[in-house]
């Protein structure tokens, strides 16, 4: 996948990315997706493109379980979260919604508007605007198998209706 | 305890970085309940793995605030009738951490995943209890199981007796200052030490939910003497205690004392940005909140009115109060603390979750400030990007709306 970064910090918490006020008055993805990091980045929406990137600093999505933090940034069409650090929760949801997060020791080489050509099976991100490589340990195969199947429902659907 | 917990409920021996299987022993979810069920739906099992086993509470805008919330109660109302689930709570009983252990369904030993963040708060009772997001919440709906990452253990020793007017609130705000908000990301922790074993079943809940702050999968404190006397008013429940043995080993201890210690603020916008309070001594507030599901207890009640009896909040300042649960209020009714602390110019709300998350009741405007009990203060959190939010204990919440701005409760 290539796309282009939108570069933040870090500890870059939940009620930014999806106000607690929308998050049981908004349910349908797309509306979600209007609000993305409304309190961080007011531009974002404006500008995110579909397969675009977002990387960040240590402990992104700390905060609140609300999983529309990452629903959001996905159906505002972003194609993976690369990150020094998760908070955990944020992590699994990731997982769960078929969003891939990558753990990079430091993203600080990389900067706001940089295109990035992203590898996340083998673990390889190259900066196409620095030209630099970076390797990152993969997702282990079964979270990639849930990924892969576009999050945990229709994985967990695959794996039901396999086993009748 | 963490291992122990972890082993039992995947039946083998585990270790920290092992990937397991494990079985749930009781599934929370809340409000979003709603989206739950739509995205349980999807799966394509009919009914849920075990209707006994999962706990709905709605507690985070109650009554309904409007046609929306109302669309959403309902949902979660005919979802529990479709799938038989008996341990539902409707909007009359309160915030569900506090709900959860008053109705009994906390128990040491278990496995016990919430799809909220402060699910933790449980770790209060020798439980492992960890949040989860919405989708995960719906596959352990489906399935009763959930892979899980054995963590590593902190321990965190709490040494001394706290000082008058100074709580665990103020102990945790100091843990949270100095092991910073990603300080426990992905670990388990568990407090010790004399403090903590000196503490009521409420201060522990305070400090394991509150451990959510610095990243925890699960927050605990073993069960003891204090755990069981708590346990035996409120379930006839089965238990199996599963405490950590003396030789075991943690990937880091830190030690904490509190005998000195005096009351803590975390200042906007993150729960680590730690300072004692005299420090903001002066600061103005326009709303100070009481309650939540971090400090809505009886006893977070009583502190607040025996520094508010006899006394007028500042006519500047509206101080809202929520009981976290019914039988929360009606304890404070009982013993007429409403009655002082109404007298006091307090407003009471219904028990919920509140302008905690901004989501209902207590909205702030640009360029406001509140201090509050509850346990997080980013930006927005209620309800509006440029307002300030400071977070205290009930003593230190109570003094600043008696004057008006950011006040030490010792000097009042």
């Amino acid at each position: 996948m290539k796309g282009r970064v939108f570069k933040y910090g870090d500890d870059v918490n939940t009620d930014v990315i999806f106000p607690g006020k929308y998050t049981y008055t908004i349910s349908d993805p797309k509306e979600m997706a209007e609000h993305a990091l409304e309190d961080l980045d007011p531009d974002f929406v404006k500008n995110v493109k579909e397969g675009d990137m977002v990387v960040a600093g240590k402990y992104f999505g700390c905060g609140s379980s609300r999983e529309q933090s990452v629903t959001c940034l996905k159906e505002a069409g972003i194609s993976v979260v690369i990150a020094q650090s998760f908070a955990r929760i944020y992590y699994r949801n990731c997982i769960n919604s078929g969003l891939p997060p990558l753990i990079l020791e430091d993203t600080s080489e990389i900067k706001d508007g940089d295109v990035l050509e992203v590898d996340v099976e083998a673990g390889k991100i190259t900066n196409v605007t620095s030209e630099k490589t970076y390797m990152v340990s993969p997702l282990p195969p079964f979270v990639m198998e849930i990924i892969n199947d576009g999050g945990l429902i229709p994985h967990l659907k695959k794996v039901i209706s396999h086993g009748r | 305890m963490t291992e122990k917990i972890l082993g039992r409920a995947s039946n083998q021996e585990v270790s920290p970085g092992d990937i397991i299987d494990a079985t749930v022993d009781l599934a929370m979810s809340h409000e979003n309940t709603a989206a739950i069920s739509k995205k349980f739906k999807k799966i394509g099992v009919p009914a849920v793995w075990n209707p006994e086993k999962i706990v709905i509470p709605i507690d985070h805008c109650v009554p309904a605030a409007s046609e929306e919330y109302a669309k959403n109660h309902k949902l979660i109302r005919e979802f529990v009738e479709e799938q038989k689930i008996t341990n539902f709570y409707d909007i009359k009983a309160g915030v569900c951490h506090q709900v959860l252990p008053e109705k009994g369904h906390i128990r040491p030993g278990m496995l016990i995943v919430g799809s909220d963040s402060h699910t933790p708060t449980y770790g209060a009772f020798g439980a492992f209890s960890a949040g989860i997001g919405r989708t995960e919440m719906a596959a352990v709906y489906a399935t009763g199981s959930i892979w899980l990452r054995v963590p590593e253990s902190f321990k965190i020793i709490v040494e001394g007796e706290l000082p008058e007017k100074v709580s665990a609130k103020d102990a945790i705000l100091t843990i949270i200052g100095e092991l910073r908000a990603d300080g426990c990301n992905y670990k388990a922790v568990e407090f010790c030490g004399s403090t903590v074993e000196n503490m009521s079943i409420g201060e522990r809940m305070v400090l394991c939910n509150m451990s959510a702050e610095m990243g925890v999968k699960a927050g605990m404190v073993a069960f003891d003497d204090t755990t069981r006397a708590y346990l035996d008013q409120r379930t006839e429940g089965e238990y199996t205690i599963l405490n950590s043995d003396e030789e075991c080993t943690y990937e880091k201890t830190f030690l904490f004392g509190v005998s000195d210690l005096e009351p803590q603020l975390s200042c906007p916008h993150t729960v680590d940005n730690v300072r004692p309070v005299h420090e903001k001594e002066g600061t103005q507030i326009d709303q100070a909140v009481l309650g939540t599901c971090t400090n809505g207890r009886v006893e977070d009640l009583r502190e607040a009115s025996q520094i508010l009896k006899g006394k007028k909040v500042a006519d500047t300042v509206r101080l809202l109060v929520i009981p976290a649960s019914t039988e929360v209020y009606k304890e404070a009714l009982q013993e007429g603390i409403i009655y002082d602390l109404v007298e006091a110019g307090a407003v009471i709300c219904n028990p919920n979750c509140g302008p905690c998350l901004g989501a209902h009741q207590g909205s702030l405007a640009p360029g406001e400030v509140c201090i509050s009990s509850s346990n997080r203060n980013f930006r927005g959190r209620m309800g509006c990007k440029e307002a300030g939010i400071y977070l205290a204990s009930p003593a230190t919440v109570a003094a600043s709306a008696v004057t008006g701005e950011i006040t030490d409760p010792r000097g009042v």
